[in-house]
Formats: C-alpha cells, structure tokens, sequence
C-alpha cells in the first residue's frame, strides 16, 4: 500500500501549465472567422435612451453589424432565487434585458453592441454610435433610495424596495430584550466590494448553421447554469443545442456565477451575423463597472445579554443594495445565507433579522467570497466583541460563556448545526497566537509611539449548498446537487468528470487524490475533467465552498458504484461468490485465499468481454451519480489578529494573524493553507483597503480603477499561523465541510476588532471599512477634538 | 489605442526635428504615463516620437560633486549607480522607490519631469537638490521648471536631454503612499547643501512646491524637532478619495520629521 493520499501534501497537477503559461483561458480561444464584440455602455446612472443613431458607426470599415435594445428581443436575464417578503409578497423583480430598453439604470449599463472584423475597429465604431440621453436624477446611497419621492429606478418597484423579508422570532426577540441586564448596539456598514479577478470575463460565443447549434466559451464558475438560464431563461433555445465551455478560468471570487448580459448577447448575434464567432474579453475598466460587486450592507444590531453575560437575544435590522438590477443570486445572498448565520458560534436563543433589499443606479451586487456568511460574522463578532469590552469580560471569555457545546444543534435561525468544537478552535488559536505575551508586545509598540491591539473573530458558516428540498422551501429556483462521472478506461486509468468548476482551488489534484485514494492507484492515473457541458454529465458548478463536499461526494458514489460493479466482474473471473470479493488498494481479492485480480485486469476484461458474465452484466466500466446533501455543512474557527497603529498617520500594519480553523476532513493540507491565505488576504482587503465609492449625485464610479481602489498585496499582510482542529462533517462520506470561503469571512471581524481595540485609548468603539490611513487619523483627531 | 505613427529618431536632435514637424504628436519617454492613457484612449497622439533609441540621452556621469544624468536613464539605472549611490545616496534611494520593477525597467528621470505628474517622485528631489534640468535648448534652474499640474517650462519640441544635481551633506526622501496607486500621497525631500536647507514636497498638491519655513528653521537647527511645529496651509492642497486636504496638510510636517531623522541616519 502507498502512503495514504488523503490529507497528502500532494503538489498541484495543474500548476505546470499555469506557469509555464500553457493554461487555456477564453481569451486564448480563437476561431477561425472570429469576429469582435465592443459595447457601448451608458455614461450615466439614470437615463431615458431618447434615440440611438448608428448610421455613422455602421459606415465604419470593418463593421459588421451593430445591435440596440430595440433589435434585440428576447427574454430578461433571470433571478435564480425567489425571495418571499414579510407580507407573504414575492420580491420585485424588475426587467433586466441584456441590452437597454427604454432606459439605463447604472453607469456601465450596455446600450449596444458593435460587431466588427477586428477589436480595434469595433471600439473605433462604438465611439461613433450617438446616443441621446434624458438624463434622470440619479439614486446611489441606499438611504436616500427609499425615501419618499425617491426617482424610482423600476416601474415594477416605485419604492425602489425588492422586498422586505424577515427571519426569526420577533416577539420572542423583543421580550427577551426586555430582561435584559445589559443591551449592546453596534451601527455597522459593511463595504461595498469589487471582486477583481486576475482574469476579465470573457466570452467567444459562435453559431453552427450546419446543425442549429451555438458553442459558448466563457470565463465561468458554473457552465451548466449558464446554459440552462441561457437558453430556458433568455434565449428560448433547445438545451441540447448549446455547448458551454468554461477552460481554464483565472479567478473568480463569486463573480464568475452569474449570467451576464455580454455572454447572451455575443452567443445571440453570431447568429444574426450568419455564424462567425463573436469574442468579447472585458477590460479592466469594464469589469470595474460591470461586474457584479459584492456586500454592502447597513446594519443595525443590538445583543441582550443577562447579568452573566450569557446572550439572551439578537435583533438585526439590515439594508442591502442589489444595484441596478436582480442579477442571478443576489436576492438570497443577503437573507437566506447571511440571516441564517446569526446565531453564529452561540446559544443565543432568540435572533430576529430584517431585512429590505433595495434598488439602486449602481452595478448589480451579489454573491463575493463568502456572500451573506461575512456580513453575518462581521454583525456578531463585531458586536460580541464590544459587549466583552462594555461588559469588561474577557473576549475569549464571553464567547466561551455561549458557545454552542451540543450536537446536532437547532439554531433560532432554521439551520442544524451537525458539528463542530468551539472551545478547540478558540484555545488553540489563543495558543498558537500568544495571546499571553501580547501585553508585553503592547508594551513594546508603545515604547516606540505605536498603539498596538488584539482582536478576535469566531466564525460560522453554512456551506456545501445545499440540500435541495430545504432550498427549494426557501425560494431557490435550482436544485443544488452536484453530479460526478467515473470513466474507467480498458487499460485501467480513469478521468473522471465533475461538475464542479476549479477556477483556482485545486481541484484536479484535490479530487484526484480522494479518487486514487478510493481506488488504490497512483494519481498519475487520474485526471480530473471539468467545465466542458459536453463532457461533464451536468453540474450545478463551484460556489459556496461546495466543491469538495457536494461535488466530491458525487464522485465518491460513482466510485463505489465502479468497485461494486468491479467485485461482480472479479467475481466471476475468480470462480467466487461477489460477497467474498474485497477491494483494498487496487487489488479485487478472494478472502480468506491469495485469489487476486488487479484494478486493471478487472477494467479490461470490463472492456474485453471475453470471459464476462454478459447474460448478468454489462461490458464497460463507466458509473454516474448524483448527490444531494442532507445538511448544509458548518467550517468554524477562530481568527486572532494584532495590529500595530501609527497614531502620527493612521496607518495600520497587520503584525501577527493567527487563524484555527474546523473545516472537517482535509484532503490536501497545502491546497488548504492556500485557500485560507488567499480568503484571509481578502478579508484584510474588505478591512483595510478595499472600498468601492460611487459619487452620490451623479452614481459615477469613482474608485473605477486600481488608481483608487486599493487591492491588497503581499507587503500589506504578514506571514499568517494556521492551525486546524478537526470534527468530521457527519452527513457525507468523505467528512469535509469546505474552506474556499472561511478566510474571508472571519478576517475583517477580527482586524476590526484589533484595531478598535488598539484605538480603544481614544474611546473609539467603531470605525468604517476600510480602515484607511485617513479614516483611521480622522477618527483619532476627532476622539482628541472631543476630549480637549 | 488609436493607431498612430511611431518614430525611432537616432539623437535628440532627430527627435527635435521630428516633434517639430509632428506638431500632434508626443514624445516617448518610457510610457508609464503616456502609454496607458493611449491604450484608454485618453490620449490621441497622430505621431510618437520614441527616445528610447537616442543613445545620447542615456547614461549617468560624475564630475567633482555633480552628477549629470541622462534623461532616458531608466529608473532602476539610478537606483542601482554606484556613482548616485555614493555621492547622493537619497536620490538613488527615491529612484528605487518608484512604481515598481516593472515600471523602474522602463521609467526614466526626462519623462518623469516633462510628464510633472503631481504625484511623481522626481520632481521633489530636483526641487528639494536644486538640480539644473538641460534641454536640446537651454539650461533650466529646477525652480523655475515647475510650473503647475502637468506644466512646465518646457516649450513645444524642447526637450530634456540631462539633469544635473549637486551633491548634498544630508538629504532623504520619505514617501506615503496611496494605499491604491502606490503614489506619493505626500512625499518630502529634505537636502542640506552648502546654501541652505531645500525641502521639496509632492503629492500634496498640484504641483511640487518648497516649504521655506522649514528650509528656514531646518537651516537653523537640522533636527525634526525644529519643524514639529510648522504646518503647511491646507487651503491650496489636493483633496480626494484617500487624503483630504487637511490631512494632506498633517502628513506633510509629519513626512518632513520623518525625511529629517531619515538624513539624520536617525
């Protein structure tokens, strides 16, 4: 037996061709006759389109055509997720027509399309397209969006509201506020964010006139999802004559879910054009302006607690942009994964959440690393936090007084949680952190001029979505299984094709391992296919830490399927009762005898059916299966963070960043690390960095390129401890519980509270994020003002 | 980008030549400025004139305690001169602090000043030194050169061809940075010369501007103490998205403390 594969420091398999520069993104896609897509997007957040001349753009050389609104008639870009709001009302759901009609609702909006023989001719002619516009009053903060006389963004919502929608038990919630010993109240925005893949979408859509069929590449993180909303949604075209293919796909953070309108309408006008591909790859400045953005939130939040500190009830009330329209999984990001998640690590036994979603002359907002599950923990660890320090109780200590000890637990928020060790992820972060010697480092710092904080964050999430009868209760317009596929070729190596998509995690080699693992085999003999609807079964795509759980699970029961139709061949080719035949690291076995047949031998008799029970069983070795997980799965942690406070300029240097996390089993340790590095960085980002500002007049983007919006880098962050205790998820076989997201959901809570810990002299409880140089100065100067 | 007609000239003089008979056109310089606003299509040049064939504009010379230095010497160049790094160590210090690799392989000190970007680093050690800039033309005092947001003394088709610094007893560059572009949000060059303290700021405002008060008391007592108290008006400095004028102001006495102890060896 080789050394066992699970929970191997296995090198990436992918990773040769990413550097070397041998991946295959939808930008290296070219066709033959390749034609190019430039849109003409709105200068304006909010306008009437009074007239498009494109008489002028059309006589440019090597145009080929130019497409408006009005010559594109098809259906509207789908909202997957059917929020019900407190009035038992469906939420609004307002047109959102790949190209404008009547109007544009957000700077960016695409008002045309110019196909032309090459990128530069089209981008020559798009400048040509005229466009008169009525320019309507603009509603950019969420504040000012609801209230009374607000220009209404939708005829379909005059309020600008898409839904009002609650969660917990308010009556229960506000008794309990009412014995209370001590409420804290926290107000909180949480920033808005742009998701920043390293790759742009991009898009290389082509129509076959000889079959009837279209053929999309596209920077995606669900193929099959693209398809299906595509052509049922949008297109109305026959499922099976659409091929989708996401290649290789260079980051996508949430932001690559969606079906965005440049995919429909590039797919659409090949066939307008006679069949020549249409390519559109996005420019730093589009994907600015045009793809969906993620969190911002305004919250209100309060914690009762009695006399012990033990927290009696939670009361959330949350106001969320969706932007200028529904985009594909906006609706449920902020009730459906963030409302649920607010009893986080504790007891609290009763939690009430509010929430309004409104409609804004901004970029669609969706799901972004985490989505919902980072606004959830920034509420409660933000909030926890100030209790302990209004309460002068230990942090650490007033979440040990709450947490959560028995299993499966029924929170007051719809979610069982299976499993999980709080106290174990909180002790050994303390530990791996030193929080015992951070006076001395807090000694030290202020020794020469700085103020140095500690802050902690003990997350929950929901993850592995989801099952889909519970999601399907709660609104959700998809089923969300995963399917996997186990192709045993006759020499004995396997590929194996899931639905999941790697767009960075890993997943040829983390799947590859739990495969050459099952099988006995070296993962040399295993490859992992992905991203192709022509070659992959189906799939509900990677989101939502799912991949491993959901995804790798499907793979497991097409895995068992094949060694239980192996035992049946080996079986026979051994003169043996199938129940006497083992499998165990690549070998079918007689037990109790030295009777053996190998994987291999047992694939090709599989495929050369020679001595083969043929009246009992089929040739070939080829399993499917879909999965559907019981129970969403819970990764839990504990981060701690210091920070050192220039007081002199308000800059913040993360000095140490601990994190212990829970995420089940792991497969692959390194991929792990790797994945809380890059969710941590991005939460330090949210905290520290990143902030996305729209003018508030005119709703032009103002942190429209990386002039202005600040990304973190390497010398923003320290070196990070990493820990992980381990509860096996209980409901799937492998026992993982995912880890895609965690790093981001826990670090701006914990980063927040250091720093406010750090400020804590000043009497500063809160701060904005990002926590920039000057908002961090401007709230010292402003303490001082006060104080003097 | 719009297409355009690119132009190798030989020497400064063929480059001359050539912006004088292109009159819509622009000279290269490196790019880190011009090409991006090209491929935005920000900017339209109908000719680019690209220096970085004129082999007599490169190259880093010392005479007694000057250093000349031609104006397509890239940035990492004068980061990396043994000459800058012995006689003006504070000058090789800011050249390596600039944008990074990528741009100081391809940046040079002649773009950077023509450019007069408000938020470059150049331009606040020319001032803050009190180099002398040479042009195909003329020789321009560094106090004169400046001249407002992205303007300066440079006339249609002149064209830098050297700087030459003078050395200082004491100089440093401190910078902080944009937490977004990496620009100097404010950056302070202090030099002590034989004349006098120079004390040049960028970043703050529109243009790169001296602070005589601190020149004056750091002339009297070259210590950070001495300046602790001066404060820069924030009327006239730039206000946006990361620094808004008064902080602009705060940081400026704070940076100049700090570029002080920093020529202090502090």
């Amino acid at each position: 037996m080789n050394a066992p594969l699970i929970g191997a420091r296995v090198a990436r398999k992918e990773d040769y061709r990413f550097l070397t520069g041998a991946g295959q993104y939808t930008d290296d896609v070219n066709l033959p006759h390749q034609t190019y897509a430039a849109f003409v997007r709105s200068p304006h957040a909010h306008a009437k389109l009074k007239r498009i001349q494109t008489s002028k753009a059309k006589q440019h050389p090597g145009v080929l055509a130019i497409f408006t609104g009005e010559d594109m008639q098809v259906g509207s870009l789908p909202c997957g997720w059917l929020i019900t709001d407190v009035h038992g009302q469906p939420m609004k759901e307002p047109p959102h027509p790949p190209l404008a009609q009547g109007k544009v609702r957000h700077v960016g909006d695409q008002v045309a399309v110019v196909i032309a023989e090459t990128l530069s001719a089209a981008r020559d002619a798009a400048e040509l397209v005229e466009v008169e516009y009525e320019v309507l009053p603009a509603v950019i903060d969420m504040a000012k969006a609801t209230a009374a006389g607000a220009p209404a963004i939708h005829d379909a919502a005059p309020d600008n509201t898409c839904y009002v929608w609650a969660l917990g038990d308010q009556s229960a919630c506000d008794e309990a506020f009412k014995k209370a010993a001590h409420v804290t109240r926290l107000n909180l925005v949480n920033n808005r964010l742009i998701p920043n893949a390293i790759e742009p979408r991009a898009v290389n859509g082509s129509y076959s006139r000889g079959d009837d069929s279209y053929t999309l590449y596209v920077s995606s993180q669900n193929p099959h999802v693209e398809r299906l909303l595509m052509t049922a949604f949008v297109l109305g075209l026959p499922e099976h004559k659409v091929r989708v293919v996401a290649p290789d796909v260079g980051g996508g953070f949430g932001s690559k879910i969606y079906l965005y309108a440049e995919d429909v309408v590039v797919t659409w006008a090949s066939k307008q054009i006679g069949g020549r591909p249409v390519k559109w790859t996005g420019d730093r400045s589009e994907s600015f302006l045009s793809d969906a953005h993620g969190r911002d939130h305004i919250t209100q939040a309060e914690l009762a607690l009695d006399k012990d500190g033990k927290f009696l009830a939670l009361r959330v009330h949350t106001t969320a942009n969706m932007g200028a329209y529904l985009s594909t999984f906006a609706s449920c990001i902020p009730t459906i994964l963030y409302a649920t998640l607010l009893a986080g690590q504790y007891a609290t036994p009763a939690i009430y959440c509010e929430v309004k979603a409104v409609f804004t002359n901004t970029a669609p907002v969706d799901a972004y690393r985490g989505a919902g599950r980072p606004e959830a923990a920034y509420v409660v660890e933000r909030i926890v936090e100030t209790a302990a320090r209004e309460l002068k109780i230990d942090p650490a200590e007033l979440r040990r007084r709450n947490f959560v000890r028995n299993f499966p637990y029924q929170t007051p928020v719809a979610l069982t949680y299976d499993t999980g060790d709080f106290q174990a992820t909180l002790d050994g972060a303390i530990q791996l952190s030193d929080v015992a010697g951070f006076a001395q480092r807090r000694k030290a710092s202020e020794a020469a001029g700085k103020l140095r904080g500690l802050g902690y964050a003990a997350y929950i999430e929901a993850c592995g979505l989801a099952p889909s009868n519970i999601a399907g209760a709660l609104g959700a317009r998809a089923g969300l299984f995963e399917a996997g596929e186990v192709r045993v070729h006759p020499t004995g190596s396997v590929t194996v094709f899931t639905g999941s998509h790697s767009h960075g995690q890993g997943h040829e080699t983390t799947f590859a391992q739990v495969v050459a693992d099952r099988l006995g085999m070296p993962i040399e003999n295993v490859d992992i296919v992905h991203g192709d609807t022509s070659k992959v079964v189906f799939g509900m795509g990677t989101y939502g830490s799912r991949s491993l759980s959901v995804g790798g699970t499907a793979i497991v029961k097409a895995l068992d399927k094949i060694i239980a139709k192996g035992k049946k061949i080996a079986a026979h080719l051994m003169e043996a009762a199938e129940a006497d035949i083992d499998y165990d690291s690549g070998v079918f076995k007689v037990s109790g005898t030295d009777k053996q047949k190998t994987f291999g031998e047992v694939a090709f008799a599989a495929y050369v059916p020679h001595n083969y029970p043929l009246d009992k069983l089929e040739p070939g070795l080829n399993e499917n299966a879909f999965y559907d997980p019981t129970n969403f799965t819970y990764p839990s942690g504990t981060y701690i963070c210091e920070v050192e406070v220039d007081p002199d300029t308000g800059t913040v240097r993360v000095d140490r960043f601990t994190a212990v996390d829970d995420f089940g089993k792991i497969v692959n340790p390194m991929i792990v690390e790797g994945q809380v590095h890059g969710g941590v960085t991005q939460g330090i980002g949210q905290a520290l960095l990143e902030g996305c500002h729209y003018d508030t007049e005119t709703g032009q983007l103002i942190t429209g390129s990386f002039m202005d919006y600040a990304m973190p880098r390497a010398e923003d962050v320290p070196s990070y401890a990493l820990a992980t205790r381990e509860t096996p998820c209980t409901h799937n076989p492998l026992g993982v519980k995912g880890c895609g997201e965690a790093g981001a959901i826990g670090a701006p809570a914990a980063l927040m509270n250091a720093i406010t810990d750090a400020l804590s002299i000043y009497g500063i409880q809160d701060l904005p994020m990002p926590a920039s140089p000057q908002t961090v100065w401007k709230a010292i100067r402003a303490a001082q003002q006060k104080a003097a | 980008m719009y297409a355009f007609t690119y132009h190798r000239p030989a020497s400064a003089a063929d480059a001359a030549a050539l912006a004088l008979k292109h009159t819509d056109g622009k000279i290269l310089a490196g790019g880190q400025s011009l090409v991006q606003a090209m491929k935005l299509r920000l900017a339209s040049p109908s000719d680019i004139i690209d220096l970085g064939t004129a082999k007599d504009l490169v190259g880093i010379s010392q005479k007694g305690n000057q250093i000349t230095i031609g104006a397509m010497t890239r940035h990492a160049a004068v980061e990396q001169s043994a000459e800058v790094k012995q006689l003006i160590p504070a000058l090789a210090d800011l050249a390596g602090g600039i944008g990074d690799r990528q741009v100081r392989h391809m940046g040079t000190l002649g773009g950077a000043l023509a450019n007069n970007d408000p938020a470059a680093c150049y331009p606040a050690a020319v001032l803050g030194l009190g180099a002398t800039i040479q042009t195909n033309k003329r020789t321009i005092a560094a106090d004169d050169f400046f001249k407002g947001l992205y303007e300066t003394a440079l006339e249609s088709s002149e064209i830098i061809t050297a700087v030459t610094f003078p050395a200082a007893k004491r100089a440093a560059y401190i910078k902080f940075k944009n937490p977004a572009s990496r620009f100097a949000l404010v950056g302070v060059f202090v030099a002590q010369m034989d004349q006098g303290v120079r004390l040049a700021v960028t970043g703050a405002a529109s243009c790169v501007f001296r602070v005589p008060e601190m020149e004056k008391a750091l002339g009297a007592a070259f210590t950070p103490e001495s300046i602790a108290k001066i404060h820069v008006s924030a009327d006239d400095l730039n206000s946006d998205l990361h620094a808004a004028a008064d902080y602009r102001a705060h940081l400026i006495t704070v940076m100049a403390k700090r570029a002080v102890s920093k020529a202090l060896g502090q």
